[in-house]
């Protein structure tokens, strides 16, 4: 299975009303094949955007993302490796969006079978596939339910079925769980952690919560805006260990709570920092301080335009 | 009994029994199929009474029953030369063919729209042109160029409904949450099937809203059509007849369309049920 590489990203944004934003500067970083990645950061870091460069939905002004070196050309002794550069979204790379990216004219079946049916599979084939991925998120019996007729929380496994059924090598969420109620979120993270440990696919996830981050993330990158980057990256035992034990378990540990504290304290201060820079510039008449901020960046940080342009 | 008073909207069932707040519950106001019956029957009687009393000369106001006898006249004897039925057909034929021909033109044209930079600036000035034009004051180019035929009153009631369409599927169209287009493109969809399995039935609620609203148009600019230079259909019948002072036979034709127009609204919205059940509830 192939891997992800990110080569020193950037992407910057420009507004309508000129100037611009640095929404990612300099992100470098390759998620190994069957690696679980959360991504923390407050609003306005790029998070989004970095996904959606990801996804190929978006292509940045700098660097490059690569997926899936390791293709071979030719045959003979000096074999190149040849890197499939992000151009755009492909089947190889699945996504789970925020609520309301089903399609509500099909039933649930239909939904999860929209993958291999693009491609042209067989009804039959199709039919043992979503059979298989309604099992997996645990709705089985519900295939010719439609989607309204459903709680947020088993539209987004539908959402995740239909995903998987696709069979991506890579599957990104964009803050798939964001809208579900904390008991329903907290069943969310264990399927999720169980179609890792199950499938072995590579993901990465968004999130605004710290503590989804730590349960869901071997790595966790928490981001800073303004340019947005990677502040810190953690490395976690906490999703492994969510296999075997519950992560309600988990959750109650020192060590748990300390990371947890730890990054909290990191945000908080980011956003002090922000805070503190925003009400600087309030005094000083709207100039930015100094330290090579630009004055774009400034502006549109205001309006916290993550993922702008879409 | 308790069924029959339950369908009249007499008493409450289910759920609204249980409620014990139910004003500005909007469920709470539907269902009053008995106070229906009663407005209807009070227009009879007020209309009766009022022509029992002598309150307005028979030329103004017939008698209901007037109306009623004029309405078998027609439908058995005819009207210059057609009967109450022919008269209807005639006029249907109008309305629904122009009406057709607008979806099908207006439907891809509002697509287009929403797809594309260049279909979307070319026909904008067209289309921004000639929406705030009533159909009626083209009555008199349409005559000019297309005689007083068919063709004329069908070329109208095509415009009436072709740039309620065109709008209609433009803003179906870009209705759709981007993250629905992206999902597909992910799951492998083509271009095309972005917009067969995605983008066009996503369109369809607002679709079937502007159909509602051109059949609504196409009503309006079907009769006054008709008043210029035609010799058949329910718009020249009820011109015809008010122009004689035949009261009675004026109120059949506005009936006539009342009832008609409401039974093509109730088909539609029944087959809007049928067609897109998860309107309103994504």
């Amino acid at each position: 299975m192939p891997g992800l590489t990110i080569d020193r990203v950037g992407m910057i944004y420009q507004l309508p009303g000129g100037g611009e934003v640095e929404a990612l500067k300099d992100v470098t970083f390759d998620l190994k094949p069957g690696e679980i990645l959360t991504v923390l950061g407050p609003s306005g870091c790029g998070k989004t955007t970095l996904l959606n460069i990801v996804a190929g939905f978006l292509s940045p002004t700098s660097g490059k993302a690569v997926f899936g070196a390791g293709e071979i050309s030719g045959p003979g002794p000096d074999r190149a490796k040849v890197d499939k550069l992000i151009t755009g979204p492909g089947p190889e790379r699945g996504m789970v969006f925020q609520q309301g990216a089903l399609f509500e004219w099909m039933t649930v079946a239909e939904n999860i079978g929209f993958g291999p049916k693009m491609k042209g599979v067989a009804q039959r084939e199709i039919n043992g596939v979503v059979e298989r991925y309604l099992q997996t998120v645990g709705l089985k019996g519900f295939g010719e339910k439609a989607i309204y007729e459903l709680s947020g929380g088993m539209q987004q496994r539908v959402a995740l079925a239909r995903c998987l059924a696709n069979e991506p090598d890579l599957i990104l969420m964009d803050e798939p769980l964001g809208a579900l109620d904390a008991l329903t979120r907290e069943k969310m993270q264990g399927l999720i952690l169980k179609i890792w440990n199950e499938t072995g696919k590579t993901i990465a996830l968004i999130t605004h919560s710290v503590e989804e981050a730590l349960f869901l993330g071997e790595r966790v990158f928490v981001m800073a805006p303004r340019p947005g980057r990677i502040h810190k990256e953690y490395r976690l035992p906490f999703a492994r260990r969510g296999l075997a034990e519950s992560l309600r378990d988990i959750k109650v540990t020192d060590e748990f709570t300390e990371k947890r504290e730890e990054i909290l304290t990191l945000i908080w201060e980011m956003e002090e920092d922000i805070m503190g820079k925003a009400e600087l510039a309030d005094d000083m008449g709207g100039a930015p301080p100094g330290g090579g901020e630009k004055q774009g960046e400034h502006a549109a940080g205001v309006g916290g335009k993550e993922g702008g342009g879409l | 009994m308790n069924k029959l008073l339950a369908k009249l909207g007499l008493v409450k069932t289910g759920m609204e029994a249980r409620k014990s707040v139910s004003f500005g519950d909007p469920e709470a106001a539907k269902g009053g199929l008995f106070w229906s019956i009663v407005s209807i029957v009070v227009i009879l009687a007020v209309w009766s009474a009022a022509v029992a009393a002598e309150l307005a000369n028979p030329i103004f106001l017939p008698s209901p029953l007037d109306v009623l006898g004029q309405f078998k006249m027609v439908a058995t004897d005819g009207f210059r030369g057609s009967t109450l039925w022919e008269h209807l057909a005639i006029s249907l034929y109008r309305l629904l063919t122009g009406f057709v021909l607008g979806c099908l033109v207006g439907i891809p044209m509002g697509f287009s729209m929403g797809l594309s930079k260049i279909t979307r600036g070319y026909f904008d000035p067209i289309v921004e042109f000639m929406r705030p034009i009533p159909p009626l004051a083209l009555i008199p180019l349409s005559i000019i160029w297309l005689g007083i035929g068919d063709a004329s009153k069908i070329f109208l009631l095509f415009l009436a409904a072709l740039w309620v369409m065109v709008l209609a599927a433009r803003s179906g169209v870009q209705s759709i949450r981007l993250s629905k287009i992206h999902a597909a493109y992910t799951l492998g969809a083509s271009k095309k099937q972005v917009l067969t399995k995605v983008i066009l039935p996503n369109a369809l609620p607002e679709i079937f809203t502007g159909m509602r609203v051109a059949m609504g148009v196409c009503w309006g600019t079907l009769v006054a059509a008709e008043l210029v230079g035609a010799d058949a259909g329910i718009g020249f019948m009820i011109t015809v007849a008010g122009k004689y002072l035949e009261t009675a036979l004026v109120f059949v034709g506005i009936i006539i369309i009342g009832i008609i127009g409401a039974i093509i609204d109730v088909g539609m919205r029944k087959l809007e049920a049928k067609m897109i059940p998860w309107k309103g509830k994504a």
